[in-house]
């Protein structure tokens, strides 16, 4: 294959990632490694490192039109971002000092999960009501945009979801994915906010996880500009159509058919890493 | 701070800021990066693509100073990685936009928080770290 074709073919690729990422809210990133790697023979570290960048650039161009509606919550982000940061660090040292065929099986363990995740969607949580001291001294608490005026929110276990943010950001850091799934449980669940400022928080922490990082994998020369252009641009145009074609709903089929998609993919990753198919180079 | 309302306010006004920084620093690194895949691509597009055998990338392409240079002395290549350096410091752009807000606000706590965030950031991106 010439690299015109490759470069099309991946971009194709990434675009089909990125719209059925969007519009199952499941993200691209998530599918953009396994595709590269099963699917165009590419070596895993140039994989993660495509699919950090175009982590980076899915998150901050939603991200620009979740802040403007007023969901986002400034302080818990930046709080907890102090967490994915850190832990986005370490994930991509570890990266670099284990087997690829390692990497591979942990990435597999992760599709299997946000699988299973994605599938037993939890109900909302009743609001929480109790102050917490130390959300309350961080001034976490805010208000949240609803048809009957602002609503207001309490925020619980800051320690308990900042541990989550650290597990997740080293996710993040060593697979190249955005954690999305595991961020939204830490808000949603542990610090009780609402689903709407989870996801929204979410979505605008994933890309300053991703570029604490993707500097690293820069500097270790695990980004190939080559094979990084046609990621990027497909997956920001697919989640760009996704997120048009479908405002707010979720699509349950779809939904049910990427999480087969998700289990398929998870099963051939620890198959490969298992039997040494990473193992090139 | 006393006055929740203004706090609120003043978050809505950096938010909007911040959306636009955002939505500026990728649509620029979308437009560089294109830009750099199609000069590539003209030169190199018939050779065969080879991404099976992890070699690293050079220098040029590796160190943001040096993609800088490389880049504007017209290496394609190296004007996608501009393109990417551009994306990877957008996120950073929006954390150094809200310490200033918070700077503003003289929220000590969070101008804390956020120069750890920036630092981490940063150390990463110019490659200090370990």
């Amino acid at each position: 294959m010439n690299l015109d074709e490759f470069t099309l073919l991946v971009a194709l690729g990434s675009l089909v990632a990125g719209f059925l990422g969007s519009l199952t809210g499941l993200g691209g990133g998530v599918v953009i490694v396994p595709l590269l790697t099963l699917g165009f023979g590419v070596d895993i570290r140039y994989a993660i490192g495509a699919s950090l960048v175009s982590v980076i650039a899915t998150s901050s161009a939603a991200a620009a039109a979740y802040v403007r509606d007023g969901y986002s919550n400034l302080r818990i982000g930046m709080f907890l971002e102090v967490a994915t940061t850190l832990g986005a660090v370490g994930g991509a040292m570890v990266a670099s000092r284990i087997p690829v065929s390692a990497v591979a099986i942990v990435f597999g363990l992760v599709l299997l999960w946000s699988a299973f995740l994605s599938l037993r969607r939890p109900a909302e949580a009743a609001p929480n009501t109790a102050p917490d001291r130390l959300a309350t001294w961080l001034r976490m608490d805010s208000t949240c945009p609803a048809p009957g005026g602002p609503v207001a929110y309490h925020v619980a276990h800051v320690p308990f979801g900042w541990a989550i943010m650290a597990v997740a950001g080293g996710l993040s850091g060593l697979l190249g994915i955005g954690s999305g799934a595991l961020k939204v449980l830490a808000m949603d669940q542990v610090m009780r906010l609402p689903f709407k400022v989870s996801t929204t928080t979410s979505n605008f922490m994933i890309g300053v996880t991703a570029a604490a990082s993707a500097g690293l994998y820069l500097h270790r020369g695990y980004i190939d500009p080559a094979l990084a252009a046609p990621v990027i641009l497909g997956v920001v145009i697919g989640a760009s159509l996704g997120t048009r074609a479908l405002v707010g709903a979720r699509p349950a089929a779809l939904r049910r058919v990427f999480v087969v998609v998700l289990i398929a993919l998870g099963g051939q990753m620890i198959y490969h890493g298992v039997t040494g198919g990473f193992a090139r180079g | 701070m006393a006055d929740p309302d203004g706090q609120l306010r003043r978050d809505q006004r950096i938010e909007r800021v911040i959306g636009i920084l955002l939505q500026t620093g990728v649509a620029l690194s979308i437009l560089v990066a294109l830009a750099g895949a199609i000069l590539y691509l003209g030169r190199e597009g018939r050779h065969a693509a080879d991404f099976r055998t992890f070699r690293g990338e050079p220098f040029d392409l590796r160190n943001a100073p040096a993609i800088m240079v490389a880049a504007f002395g017209g290496h394609r290549e190296a004007v996608i990685q501009f393109g990417v350096l551009i994306l990877i410091a957008t996120p950073i752009a929006r954390v150094a936009l809200s310490l200033v807000a918070f700077a503003a606000e003289r929220d000590r706590t969070y101008v804390v928080v956020t120069v750890i965030v920036l630092v981490v950031l940063l150390t990463g991106l110019l490659g200090i770290g370990p």
